[in-house]
This record gives structure tokens, sequence and C-alpha cells, in this order.
């Protein structure tokens, strides 16, 4: 007991008390609570407390629910090859390619200016690009590509993807050029004198090194998609459904008993993924 | 200086096609603003005016942009502040060691990977079930901080894992106190990364959506005014 509350400790505790406050009250709390009302009734006019699994039973019984699980995991994945293609290619450029350390800086900027601003308005300043009358089908219709307006641009599962990789491919890029800006050259240089071709020296060498920047990233990019609910309802002009989806739905026509259920079945595909990946790199002695 | 290799020019092409992509719709948004008064969200442009500008500044048939704007500011200026100085305090804490950071560790991941709606939900959830009223002040606050108290806390784990502790053991042999130590040593070292915690902070909350949609009252930030407004003109 003595041991236990030594100074050290308690130092560390008052130190992050108010942190534990923030993350008990607006966290754990309200998690806990979407548990608890999983198995609650709806009745016409509110919710009431009880132990029903029937909230459980119609989410499973239901085929929608896996189809728009399905769905989620379709959007994750090609997002997630997506981001991490392009993220890795940037990142080779701006760490192995561009020498003065002011430009690398300068160009990393320019990929996470973006950042700052808001996703709604970088999701709304698609619609005038790719509608059917937008720039690219009046671009590809004066270059005589296409002789109709292509329909499948705007609203439509492209165009849902095209903004997830748009919104996203930053938090691959960032983690990844700083796992790669910490390898050490010669090793490079070693492989090479060795005889490794480019392509060796990428798969045997910088891969491999990456693995926690590519971790992160993923980590990243994989969690922000499968919560997600306003991108795909935006650009997909609400023809297409993910998880988030369903229970921004449910929310709306007041079934917080049923929203509650499927967020706890996605917090628990969710947790799954981030643990699986956890197990591959160890993030507090990567930062 | 040797020369480029040809793999430097297929990736300068990658790289700026790339960044195209980044700031291409944002510019044609950019563009469409001074669109002219019969125009909408698309090409071609109907003349050129400052009409939707000036509508801005003229009373608002539906909405609050000003008052959401004005929400929004203070809002991120809060969570900016907030996060700054628990963020500061969390990353002192981590240096050492001490019963339960494993563990509070993981709650800060978890913080990080749950998903925003799923925060959201259960706060209203809470809120509700507590017979209290929403408020972008109260519920919405505290929705958005566990979203940039994760951030900032990651960002301050970095700084501390690069400081060197030199400083601060001359300071100790010195004579300062711990609490001179950290305000007159250790706090002027990592200022600039301060300043990257502040904006983190404040451009998170400021851009939030998910996390304030069902924790803001009944007076809408500026993203929901703005997607509210953009809602409205698909119908149009």
């Amino acid at each position: 007991m003595n041991r236990f509350l030594s100074s050290r400790n308690l130092g560390g505790w008052l130190l992050v008390a108010p942190l534990v406050a923030v993350l008990a009250v607006f966290l754990v709390l309200p998690i806990v609570m979407i548990v608890i009302v999983s198995f609650w009734q709806t009745t016409e006019f509110s919710i009431v407390p009880a132990f029903d699994l029937a909230n459980y039973e119609f989410l499973f019984g239901s085929s929608v629910t896996y189809d728009v699980f399905l769905n989620t995991f379709r959007y994750a994945a090609i997002t997630w090859a997506l981001t991490l293609g392009i993220g890795f290619t940037v990142s080779w450029f701006l760490a192995f390619h561009v020498r003065s350390p002011t430009t690398q800086i300068a160009l990393a900027l320019l990929c996470t200016v973006p950042f700052w601003t808001s996703n709604i308005i970088r999701m709304i300043s698609w619609v005038p690009f790719l509608g059917r009358n937008g720039l690219a089908n009046q671009g590809l219709l004066s270059m005589g590509v296409i002789e109709q307006p292509l329909e499948w641009l705007l609203f439509s599962d492209f165009s849902v993807i095209l903004a997830f990789v748009h919104l996203n491919t930053v938090f691959m890029i960032i983690p990844i050029l700083n796992s790669m800006m910490r390898i050490d050259r010669s090793l490079i240089e070693a492989a090479r004198d060795a005889g490794a071709s480019p392509f060796q020296i990428m798969t045997n060498v910088v891969i491999p090194l990456c693995k926690p920047g590519i971790m992160i990233g993923s980590i990243f990019v994989l969690t922000l998609v499968m919560g997600d609910f306003i991108t795909v309802r935006f650009m997909s002009g609400s023809q297409s459904a993910n998880v988030g989806r369903l229970i921004s739905n449910d929310v709306g026509l007041l079934q917080y008993p049923s929203a509650s259920a499927t967020s706890v079945v996605l917090l628990l595909t969710v947790l799954l993924v981030v643990a699986m990946m956890l197990r591959l790199v160890d993030i507090r002695k990567e930062l | 200086m040797d020369r480029r290799p040809r793999s430097f020019y297929l990736l300068s092409l990658f790289f700026g096609i790339y960044v195209l992509f980044l700031y291409g719709p944002t510019i044609t948004i950019g563009i469409l603003s001074f669109q002219g008064p019969t125009g909408g969200l698309t090409f071609p442009m109907r003349g050129a005016s400052m009409t939707w500008f000036s509508e801005l500044f003229q009373q608002q048939a539906v909405g609050d942009i000003w008052g959401s704007f004005r929400r929004s500011l203070t809002l991120g200026l809060m969570v900016m502040v907030t996060t700054v100085v628990v963020s500061v305090m969390g990353g002192l804490a981590f240096r050492k060691r001490f019963a339960g950071s494993g563990l509070l560790f993981y709650l800060v991941i978890a913080a990080l990977v749950i998903p925003s709606i799923l925060v959201s939900l259960g706060v209203g959830l809470v809120f509700s079930q507590a017979g209290l009223r929403t408020h972008w002040a109260g519920s919405g606050f505290g929705a958005q901080l566990t979203w940039t108290l994760p951030f900032g806390l990651l960002v301050m784990f970095a700084v501390f894992n690069r400081f060197n502790p030199a400083y601060e053991e001359a300071a100790r042999d010195q004579g300062a106190s711990p609490w001179q130590t950290v305000w007159h040593v250790v706090i002027p070292i990592i200022a600039p990364s301060l300043l990257g915690v502040a904006l983190f902070g404040f451009t998170l909350s400021y851009d939030e959506f998910a996390r304030t949609l069902l924790t803001s009252g009944s007076r809408n930030t500026l993203p929901l005014e703005i997607y509210g407004m953009t809602t409205n003109s698909r119908h149009r």
C-alpha cells in the first residue's frame, strides 16, 4: 500500500487527473451507456430500461446487416490499399529523392495543409468536379473520349472511395514518411553495394523498416473509414450504406437501443482489427 | 551533384498529380464562390459576381451562419487551450512509469480509434438519461476533447522521446525547484511543438462534425451549419 502511494505514483496521477477525468466522463461512461442501452426496449415515445436481446436478434437476423458490414469492409479494404500505395510512393519520393531538407519540409507541409480544412467542404468540392455537367465530364466530352456524360462519377461507390482516399491519404503519408526518414542511409548503400536491385532494396530493406509507420497509418485509415457515416451518405447521394449510416439512420428515427446494438457490434469489430494490428507494432516505442 | 535517375522524374510526376488531386477540388470551390446570382454548385459559371459573399453578410432567411461561426470559434479556442494544458501535463506524467500508466495508454489509443459517431451517440445518451441538456460548450466540448487530447498526447510523447534530460539536470543542479524546471526550462524548449498541438486542437475542433452532431444541443456549430446548407441546396 505504501509503495502504491509513493510520491512517484502520486505525481503521475495528479498530472494525468484531468486527462482521466475527461476520458472517464466523455468516453468510458458513454460507451458503457451504449452497451447498457443496447439491451433496452423502444416504445412509441421513449426508450425504457430492460434486459432484452431483441435488438441483437433483429440485427443478426436481418440480411441487411450482413450486406452493410460487408460493404463497410469493402470500403475499408479498397481505401486502405489505395492510401497505402499512394502514401508509400509519395513518402518514398519525399524521403529518398528530394535532397534539400527545406524542400522536403515544404513539400510535406503541402501534403498536410488540406488536413487543416473542413472534411465537409472537401467533400462538397468534388460535386462541381464530378457531376453530370461537371469539369470531369466536360473535359472528357470535349476531348472526345466519351459521347455521353458518365453517370457513375458522382453519387456512386466510385465517388465514395475517391473521397475516402482524398480525405485520408495524409494519415498514411505522415507516419510512413516519419519511419522512412529514420532509416539509416548507409543500410541502403550497403544493400546497393551487395548488389541489390532497387526493387530488392525496397522489399528487403525499406519496407521492413517502415513497418511501424505503415501499421500506424493503416490503423488510422481503417478506423476512420470503418467508423465513417457522413462521407458515405454525402458522396453516395444516400444510395450506399455502411455501418455508420445504419447507426445514424436509427438515431434519426430515435431508435436509440437499435442504434446502440449496432454500435456495440461496430465497436467490437474495430477494436478487433486494431488489436490485431497492435500485435505487430509497439506504438509507444515508435513515436 | 550526380545525375537524377529516371525514377526521380516519374515520382515527381506522381507527386505532382497527387498534389493536384489534393488541391484541385478545393480550388474549384473557391472559383465557384464567385458564381453569378443565378448559378449554383455547377459549371459553367453564369457570370462572375460577389453575390454569394454579400449574401453572407445579410439577414439569413434560414440558419444562423454568423452565430454558428462565433460558436465554432469560441469552442475551438476552448478546446485548443484545454488540449495544450492537459497534453503537456499528460506528457510530463508519462515520462516516468506510474501504476496504471499502461492501461491509461491503451485508453488513449482507444479514444483515437473508437468511431466518432459512437462518442456522439454515447454522450448524447448519457446526457439525456441524466436529465441534462446537451450544449455545444458542455457536452460538445467534452466530446471533442476525446479526439483532440489523444492527438495532443501522441505529439507530446514524440516530443519527450527526443527531449534531452541534461537541460533539466543542469537546472536542478543550479537549485531550481521542480516547478521552476518545468516552467523556465522544459516549457520554453518544447514551445514550438506546443504551437503545433494548439493548431491541431483548434482545427480538429473547428472542423469536427460527427462528434458534435448529437452533442451540440439546439445551436449548430459551423460545420453542422454548412452541412445543413448543402442538404438544403440539393433540393433546389
